[in-house]
């Protein structure tokens, strides 16, 4: 279990004011000169060995993805957009910072701007987020105005600017080039990859588009130091991370736990357990809608992390927990995220556009058992084909969860067609 | 040049090649819906996808660039499943229509269902169904057809340069769009081709025929001066629709709406036998009879009383012909400048587009003199934007004229000749920008030379192109844009006036006795009242109000003709069907007439004819290419310019030739593009 002593989201619950002043107390923007002396091959060095992967869903190194900025500028600006879109249901982690620690995110987007010399941040935040945009937006305001940010960041002689953008609702914002586009005033569809943002990105210009929880954690990892933040967790997936568990838990809450730690283990100690005790658990989405359920036997053992979810045909995603009891409806609750799928999808692409209307249909009807057993293999056919074969993530988030339902509860589907059977004849 | 594999076959391509393009080079099929080739990459239909060896997914090989090394497979088994999953896909929402769909056999869909599909149907939900849009006179829309590639959407936004239909909504309920209004381009037609189903199509010619019933000629097109090449299909003895032909160096394969649409012209309005005027009424006659009336009044006046003028759309026989004819009556009064324009035809570089349609694609500036090419010459217009879109928008364009919106940004200078005098003596700052250019290119259009100091405005554009350094070895940027497609012909046919003769002009206002008007309708008839009129055409149109015999001759459509565009290339068309009734090619009418004249002309076939042909002209054994011109001497005798403002010819763009004119479908588009949008504008109540 994670000690105090190496939380670095210290003001998670909002217990203290987010403002400057009290978020100087915690630690925040404290000689951030420092850490940019250490220059920015120092600083994505120290990144890379912390081994921190992407908060925001991929967990892809972000380090890495840093260290693909280029080094010298060929007449373009560089610029490190935020990813605050946070849409993925169950999410509420990022909520969570810019609501109550909006200055962590802020001097995360000063370094990890530094470090792949960008000249602005853009942080591209979900339209839903009002309260949150406004926090952010004053504290940007005190950092202008202490001059951590803008014309001589800290001291540091380099020129710095953050800028806010509100999104105007759409799921599909979320995924880097789509924010880019909506960002430049577009519809937001994702664009084709390659040319990747770090080449060509936002208004052309090399871009690194990171989560809100990435680019936060990053001051306190060099701070702290590369060995810290990797000695937590285990190897491959280190660190400590926000977790935001949902559903059928006694008291659902988001937490910031160290990577690794046994799913059970962070729904008891945290949530006061699954609602009925854990015997009552049915199955848990672990990372976000988009990635596929896992039912009680898998939950009894897995660890939440990257690797241990992946190898049990699951995914930590954005580590969002969604709880399930034996009272769930548990078609009608994938049901439920396929609609959500279908009224999301761009329309851009074919598989995804036309494959998440048709899923989406013959699950409801299998809500009911308006189905024959040969659908369900159907429509396990179906999510493959979107699954790998649409421009975006979003064909892939989509055909997860259904093939996560399957995966685990083929006989549930099956009784209900049969039921439906009987009762018609 | 990356070096790939494609199912084994190796193949290299340019840099900067996608992987499909190189799985074209290796002879491989892809089918797609969204890619095109003149059009940016979408990479939606995602019908392209391909195996990439290393890749975790398939890839869509339209939009990935071609890498050294790759081994690219086109006919796994995950190739095959990723096409049938997509065409399904396609298909669950697209109507099973195809008996009453005017796309069918000519559907890129139903074709790549046939050869990718699954052959049967797993989707057992309702289909979506989407309300129509209206999007003009042209276009029809079926949306519950649209398979969303956006080829549309990107062909208005790119290369019509009229953002004017975009995406609404998102997922399964995204719609494609013109909001309801007409589509404000001259090229709005060319979605219909672009769309690889029925979702666009053609709405003059809706339900008319299926593309298995039509006979497909090679013609060229003479709405403008450009000879955009293209196919007439008719069934019987109708022309029901004209499509593109590709040809890179003239219209690549875009067509004008006027090109695709005006072709319902064909059958309305025409002569279809011969008229002779009896007590001031028109009255039907035969062949034999209207030749007695015209050889009774040939013979009664001297030769140099006789005058002709040639119109603007005839093909190189007919003016061959009349050329001959006139000459062995004796007169000098002759002339195919119809409009007035003040070119002598001397020097073929003064009145060619030198730079040639293909070669605006290398200039670096543009100045337009007394041009809107948007207006005369649309296809060329949009080949000027395309060399703005690919300078990044580097590519000057200045006005000298009417300002008005090209589709891309141009720099508006002044109105009329001062602004090129100040041009000129380098007062002006644009001047610098065409000095500066390496290759800078001016256009100078009828508006300029229709005039009666149009020899002088020549002159200053003229020496306008040698001071810039717009004429040099390697690079001719001093073109001149026509907007009548037999106007070349004409010129190099010589048809200008002999020593003495008489231009239009004075032809026009009663210098003859007899006049033959050769399809010569875009003209002012007011001043022929004591003039014997003989009008030879295909359209009861304003030559033949005026007209004392008619003689009925063939549109373009229906002779097979040579026409040299305004670049000097030579190109020949085929005949899609014959003329109606009694009306014949027009050469051969020139012949029998020249018989009862008494001074047969001495080709009996078009072969003896095109001999004939190549005896006056070069390069008849060129066909299809554009053969340079040599500039003229720069002159300084060409007098003064006025100060009048250039006017652009073409002032009602559906309305500029006598089958235009005939046609329902451009006097549609006629009354709600040029007329109805200054009516909508007053009704608006926003305007005052």
């Amino acid at each position: 279990m994670l000690q105090d002593k190496d939380r670095i989201f210290t003001n998670l619950y909002g217990d203290q004011p987010w403002n400057l002043a009290d978020a100087r107390k915690r630690g925040i923007w404290d000689n951030t000169k420092a850490l940019l002396d250490m220059g920015p091959d120092n600083i994505i060095g120290q990144i890379k060995e912390s081994g921190l992967r992407g908060r925001g869903g991929a967990g892809f190194p972000t380090g890495l993805k840093w260290s693909f900025m280029p080094k010298e500028s060929d007449g373009r600006p560089s610029y490190l957009v935020v990813n605050a879109d946070e849409s993925e249901p169950g999410t509420c982690k990022d909520r969570e910072i810019m609501r109550n620690d909006p200055h962590r995110l802020l001097e995360g987007c000063l370094v990890a701007g530094f470090s792949m010399k960008a000249s602005a941040a853009f942080i591209y935040i979900r339209g839903e987020f009002v309260m949150e945009a406004r926090v952010l937006q004053a504290a940007i305001e005190e950092a202008y105005e202490a001059g951590l940010i803008g014309k001589n960041a800290c001291g540091s002689g380099y020129d710095y600017d953050i800028v806010l953008h509100r999104g105007a609702g759409a799921y599909i914002c979320g995924e880097e080039t789509a924010l880019i586009e909506s960002l430049e005033g577009k519809k937001g569809q994702p664009r084709l990859k390659p040319p990747f943002p770090a080449a060509v990105g936002l208004y052309g210009c090399p871009s690194t588009v990171n989560n809100v929880e990435s680019i936060a954690v990053a001051p306190e990892i060099l701070r702290r130091g590369a060995a810290w933040f990797a000695g937590l967790g285990r190897p491959n997936n280190t660190g400590t991370k926000l977790f935001c568990v949902s559903g059928h838990v006694n008291t659902p809450c988001n937490v910031e736990e160290e990577m690794g730690i046994p799913l059970k283990e962070l729904i008891e100690r945290h949530c006061g357990g699954v609602r009925g005790g854990w015997d009552n658990l049915l199955a848990i989405i672990p990372g976000g809608s988009s990635v596929p359920m896992i039912p009680k036997s898998i939950c009894d053992e897995v660890l939440m992390d990257f690797d241990s979810l992946k190898e049990v045909q699951s995914g930590l995603g954005t580590a969002a927990v969604i709880v399930m009891d034996k009272s769930t409806d548990i078609v009608e609750a994938i049901a439920n995220l396929a609609h959500f799928y279908m009224h999301e999808s761009c329309g851009q692409c074919t598989p995804c556009r036309e494959g998440t209307g048709w899923m989406y249909r013959v699950l409801t009807r299998m809500v009911r058992g308006q189905a024959t057993v040969g659908e369900i293999d159907q429509l396990h056919e179906v999510t493959k084909q979107v699954e790998g074969h649409t421009i975006c993530a979003l064909g892939d988030a989509a055909a997860w969860p259904i093939q996560g339902l399957i995966r685990h509860f083929r006989p549930e589907m099956e009784r209900r067609i049969l039921e439906y059977r009987k009762q018609a004849a | 040049m990356p070096k790939l594999t494609v199912d084994g076959i190796e193949v290299e391509v340019p840099a900067g090649a996608t992987v499909l393009q190189a799985c074209e080079a290796a002879g491989r099929e892809i089918p797609r819906f969204c890619y095109h080739e003149r059009l940016s990459i979408a990479g939606n239909c995602r019908m392209c996808l391909v195996e990439m060896e290393k890749a975790p997914k398939p890839i869509a090989s339209c939009a990935m660039p071609a890498g050294d090394n790759m081994v690219i497979h086109t006919d796994s088994p995950t190739v095959k499943k990723a096409r049938e999953g997509v065409m399904e896909f396609l298909l669950i929402n697209h109507p099973l229509d195809c008996p009453i769909c005017d796309q069918g056999g000519e559907c890129d869909l139903q074709d790549q269902t046939m050869a990718y599909g699954r052959g049967g149907s797993r989707f057992d939900e309702n289909k979506r169904a989407v309300k129509e849009k209206y999007m003009g006179p042209l276009i029809k829309t079926i949306m519950t057809r649209c398979i969303h590639c956006t080829r549309c959407v990107r062909f208005v936004e790119e290369v019509a340069g009229v953002p004017d239909i975009g995406a609404i909504n998102r997922g399964e309920n995204m719609e494609i769009t013109a909001l309801e209004s007409v589509v404000d381009s001259e090229l709005s037609g060319n979605v219909i081709d672009l769309c690889p189903v029925g979702a666009l199509t053609s709405k003059p010619y809706a339900f008319n025929a299926r593309p298995w019933e039509l006979r497909k000629t090679e013609g060229i097109d003479v709405m403008d001066a450009l000879g955009s090449n293209i196919r007439i299909d008719a069934r019987g003895r109708e022309v029901l629709r004209v499509m593109p032909r590709l040809n890179e160096d003239v219209n690549e394969e875009w067509i004008s709406d006027k090109t695709r649409f005006a072709c319902d012209g064909l059958r309305r309005q025409r002569l279809d036998r011969p008229y002779v005027r009896v007590d001031g009424r028109l009255k039907p006659a035969s062949w034999a009879e209207a030749f007695r009336v015209i050889g009774e009044k040939v013979s009664s006046v001297e030769p140099s009383k006789i005058g002709a003028i040639v119109g603007d759309m005839a093909a190189l026989e007919e003016m061959t012909a009349l050329r001959d004819l006139m000459a062995a009556l004796g007169s000098p009064n002759i002339d195919c400048r119809a409009d007035g324009a003040k070119l002598d035809g001397a020097h073929r570089g003064d009145y060619l587009f030198n730079t040639t349609i293909a070669g605006i694609e290398d200039a670096d500036a543009v100045l337009l003199v007394g041009s809107n090419p948007r207006k005369e010459a649309a296809v060329l217009n949009a080949r000027i934007r395309k060399t703005w879109v690919q300078s990044a928008g580097a590519l000057k364009v200045g006005v000298i004229g009417e300002n008005a919106d090209l589709t891309y940004p141009t720099t508006y200078l002044g109105a009329g000749p001062e602004t090129l005098t100040e041009l000129l003596n380098g007062s002006h700052s644009f001047c610098d920008v065409l000095k500066e250019a390496e290759r800078p290119l001016i256009i100078v259009g009828a508006g300029a030379l229709a005039r009666e100091d149009g020899a002088a405005v020549h002159a200053a554009a003229r020496k306008l192109a040698d001071q810039t350094g717009a004429v040099t070895d390697d690079w001719n940027g001093f073109s001149v844009l026509h907007t009548a497609a037999s106007r070349v012909g004409g010129l190099e046919l010589g048809l200008v006036p002999g020593e003495g003769g008489l231009d239009a002009g004075a032809m026009l206002s009663g210098g003859v006795e007899v006049l033959f008007l050769l399809g010569a309708d875009e003209i002012d008839t007011s001043g022929l009242d004591g003039t014997f009129v003989i009008y030879q055409g295909s359209h009861g149109d304003a030559g033949a109000h005026a007209a004392d015999v008619i003689l009925p001759g063939a549109a373009y459509a229906e002779k097979a003709g040579i026409w040299i565009n305004t670049e000097g290339r030579i190109q020949m068309a085929e005949p899609a069907n014959q003329a109606p009734g009694e009306a014949r090619e027009d050469w051969k009418v020139l012949r029998a007439l020249s018989a009862q004249l008494e001074h047969t002309l001495p080709y009996d076939d078009i072969a003896a004819l095109r001999a004939r042909i190549g005896e006056l002209i070069e390069g008849l054994d060129m066909v299809d290419l554009a053969r340079p011109g040599t500039p003229g001497p720069l002159r300084d005798d060409a007098g003064e310019m006025s100060d009048a403002p250039f006017a652009c010819p073409v002032t009602d763009y559906f309305m500029t030739n006598p089958i235009a004119r005939a046609s329902q479908t451009m006097a549609e588009c006629s009354e709600l593009y040029s007329v109805g949008k200054a009516a909508a504008g007053e009704a608006t109540g926003t305007n005052g």
